[in-house]
């Protein structure tokens, strides 16, 4: 096919819920492509010369070469190609914020829409472990070299995932009972389907790769104790911690949450599922979400699920400023998230048995751009309204976790506690001690806390293999 | 990961005592920590204190009531049995330092977390007054232990049915303080209405004192917080500030608010759990 004839073909559009359905029921949203779709959207990719889009990517995918294993037919040949840089595509393919990364890259995108990048990786990895077991790549002779990882969500499990294929002898230790991290405790079943992520890292436990669970490095080892039991090397990805509360009068009334802990009893402890799993959740009927990224995203569209009648999402700044990805917003409002835009709360109001009944609430307009770059959102004075509700969750972000930093001397951490990290290398102030992730940079994406772990990655083995 | 349970002992109708072989938490813990238990897939995270451990015999012990529906399943479990997780040792240690005259108060399955603390405040080297209390004679748990590691050890009972008749409150009031003992500092765990009222006490009199808290927790690693409770106005995480606080800055009230948010839904889960029972016909 020429390009002219590629150039004709639209962006093909991927098969999802009914929003109406899916607002009540935690099945994912998207099918996914059908391998019809799949090879008619490959056909769009116009094998550039100099492919943008690779430099658009955190771990350096070939993508026009998948996307044209995929547009053969050969789609467990497309998924191998992604998984020579990325072992996790199945979930990269559906959490990435592709439109700011290789899709915002691609040449198609100049005039009309670019190729879906993200849905074709998630349709070669799905389409891969529809096919059985998936076949792992090949793994270097043994380097006799002992790496931990601490913390097994997307930074750690890229790290493990590189060094394990490269012959060192690897273990995650994970702080809850499930591996996976954030794309177990906080991304929701709808979004990221958990027997996906159990499978991806069942991948991982087939190259060699493992996993102590229920083991809190800081509290039942420190980073020196793993040195003296033999490890040469570790890597801490243990991720967002604290979540950050306003600090405005009421928040500790029963019925405010934080979104950490309202997706970890979602997700992690299935409390949607409350009382055949223990965990229970409160069921609130009017609930408002504070904030506006991905997270408040999903404990909005999550609040919803539980059977929620009004679910709020209030916002300081315009829709033009959430950090949420634009796919979210989009699925939040389909299903009926009532948006309550420059908004802020000022503060909760609670019964005599100390349950949040109603937030009060103050109009906000938009003021002279702020140090972010966005503009600054002012309060209109006089402007109090009450939102009358039984459940609030907080979703305005994270500080850094203490554990490791408590008990690991001199490993130098920013004025927040976030530990300081080489951007290229992962390197900390300790010798042997690499870190990536969230708890270097502070609350970001999953793909990015990979990129930082694919580098990590590179630059442990190469630590690895001058020493001695 | 999972753990073997290797000794149980029923101290009182509803409290039991267990052995858990976790070698690494026997190992590293110290007084006041606490681990987070799992029993099964489906089961949720609860936090138990860690009342002893043998760090030789890589086993820790735990001293739990039973009132909710996994409290009443784990004392169902019989040696032999596993539960699904245990971590820790979580939570700061209690900060043990020679002060001179240490009350050690506990109440009902209070008594349990205070031991350990009671036991490090006598190596110290303090002068351990300790007072354990219950409803009645027949829920006083740990007073061997307890006598073991005390220079004084007073026993109080709600209803006089043993010991000194009143809350441990008051037995501190009228049995130590006022015959003239000094005390430079109280530790007091048990219920929140008993660890208000000693505090309520030892603010009359001065007497800086510790409270171990019992929040609801998810993760108990700092990252969800469920635990979150106020002291001195501030909002702190149970799980990774304390358990520990300055009793005379908790908010109370807050913390019997927020303990229960799930009063409903523990109903509902233990009526079912028991209903499971009875059909098995393993009702207790």
């Amino acid at each position: 096919m020429n390009a002219k004839e590629r150039m004709k073909i639209p962006r093909q559009a991927m098969p999802e819920q009914d929003p109406k359905v899916r607002s009540r029921n935690f099945d994912e949203v998207p099918y996914g492509y059908t391998a019809e779709l799949a090879k008619k959207e490959a056909l769009r990719c116009l094998n550039c010369p100099r492919p943008f889009c690779v430099e658009g990517c955190p771990v350096e995918i070939d993508i026009p070469a998948f996307i044209n294993l995929i547009a053969d037919g050969d789609f467990v040949g497309a998924a191998k190609k992604i998984k020579e840089k990325n072992a996790l595509p199945a979930i990269c393919g559906r959490v990435c914020p592709q439109e700011i990364q290789c899709e915002q890259r691609c040449v198609r995108g100049k005039k009309g829409e670019p190729v879906a990048i993200g849905r074709l990786e998630r349709f070669a990895a799905d389409y891969e472990r529809s096919q059985g077991e998936v076949e792992i790549p090949e793994i270097a002779g043994p380097t006799g070299k002992k790496v931990a990882i601490v913390g097994s969500g997307p930074a750690g499990l890229t790290v493990a995932g590189d060094l394990v294929k490269l012959g060192h002898d690897v273990t995650i230790f994970e702080a809850l009972h499930k591996p996976g991290g954030v794309l177990v405790y906080g991304i929701p079943e709808f979004r990221l389907p958990k027997d996906i992520v159990a499978s991806e890292i069942d991948y991982l436990k087939r190259m060699g790769v493992k996993i102590e669970t229920s083991y809190v490095i800081g509290k039942t080892s420190t980073i020196d104790e793993l040195f003296q039991e033999g490890y040469d090397a570790i890597f801490l990805g243990v991720g967002a911690g604290l979540p950050v509360f306003m600090g405005i009068p009421g928040e500790n009334l029963n019925g405010v949450y934080s979104a950490n802990e309202y997706l970890t009893r979602a997700n992690l402890m299935k409390a949607y599922l409350f009382p055949e799993y223990d965990t229970p959740i409160v069921k609130g009927r009017n609930v408002a979400v504070i904030g506006g990224g991905n997270v408040a995203m999903d404990s909005a569209r999550t609040a919803l699920r539980l059977g929620a009648d009004n679910v709020y999402l209030v916002y300081r700044r315009s829709e033009k400023e959430m950090p949420a990805r634009l796919e979210e917003i989009h699925h939040a409002k389909e299903e009926g998230i009532n948006f309550q835009l420059l908004t802020n709360p000022k503060r909760y109001i609670g019964d005599d048995k100390g349950w949040v009944v109603g937030i009060e609430c103050l109009r906000m307009e938009l003021g002279e751009p702020d140090e972010s770059g966005r503009r600054r959102p002012v309060p209109i004075e006089g402007s109090e309204f009450v939102l009358d509700v039984d459940t609030v969750v907080v979703a305005i972000g994270t500080r850094a976790n203490p554990l490791v930093q408590a008990t690991t001397p001199g490993l130098e951490l920013n004025k927040w506690g976030y530990i300081v990290a080489d951007e290229e290398t992962g390197k900390t102030s300790r010798e042997g001690v690499f870190a990536g992730g969230d708890i270097v940079t502070g609350s970001a994406t999953v793909i990015l806390a990979m990129g930082a772990g694919r580098k990590a990655a590179r630059a442990i083995h190469e630590y690895l293999m001058d020493k001695k | 990961m999972a753990s073997k349970l290797i000794e149980k002992r029923q101290l009182s109708e509803n409290v039991f005592q267990m052995v858990f072989e976790a070698a690494k938490i026997a190992r590293k813990r110290r007084a006041g920590q606490f681990v987070v238990i799992r029993i099964h897939e489906q089961g949720e995270r609860i936090p138990l204190t860690i009342a002893d451990a043998d760090p030789m015999r890589g086993t820790i012990t735990i001293v739990f009531q039973r009132v909710g529906k996994t409290t009443y399943h784990l004392s169902m479990l019989e040696v032999g049995d596993e539960v699904m997780d245990i971590v820790g040792p979580m939570g700061k240690p209690t900060n043990i330092e020679k002060v001179g005259t240490v009350a050690c108060i506990g109440g009902g399955v209070g008594v349990a977390p205070v031991y350990p603390i009671t036991e490090a405040m006598k190596a110290a080297g303090n002068y351990v007054i300790s007072i354990i209390g219950a409803r009645d004679k027949g829920l006083v748990i740990m007073e061997d232990e307890m006598r073991s590691v005390s220079d004084e050890l007073i026993v109080a009972t709600d209803d006089g049915s043993y010991g000194f008749h009143g809350f441990v409150s008051q037995a501190l009031e009228e049995e130590v303080i006022k015959k003239g003992k000094h005390v430079d500092q109280a530790v007091a765990i048990g219920p929140v209405p008993m660890m208000k009222a000693v505090c309520d006490t030892t603010r009359k009199y001065d007497i800086p004192t510790i409270v171990s808290l019992n929040s609801i927790m998810v993760d108990a690693t700092g990252m969800c917080g469920a635990c979150r409770v106020s002291v001195g106005g501030k909002t702190r995480f149970v799980c990774v500030d304390g358990p520990e606080f300055d009793g005379h800055q908790v908010d109370f009230k807050q913390l019997i608010d927020r303990q229960r948010i799930y009063l409903e839904q523990e109903r509902l889960s233990l009526e079912r759990y028991l209903e499971t029972l009875r059909k098995e016909g393993r009702g207790s």
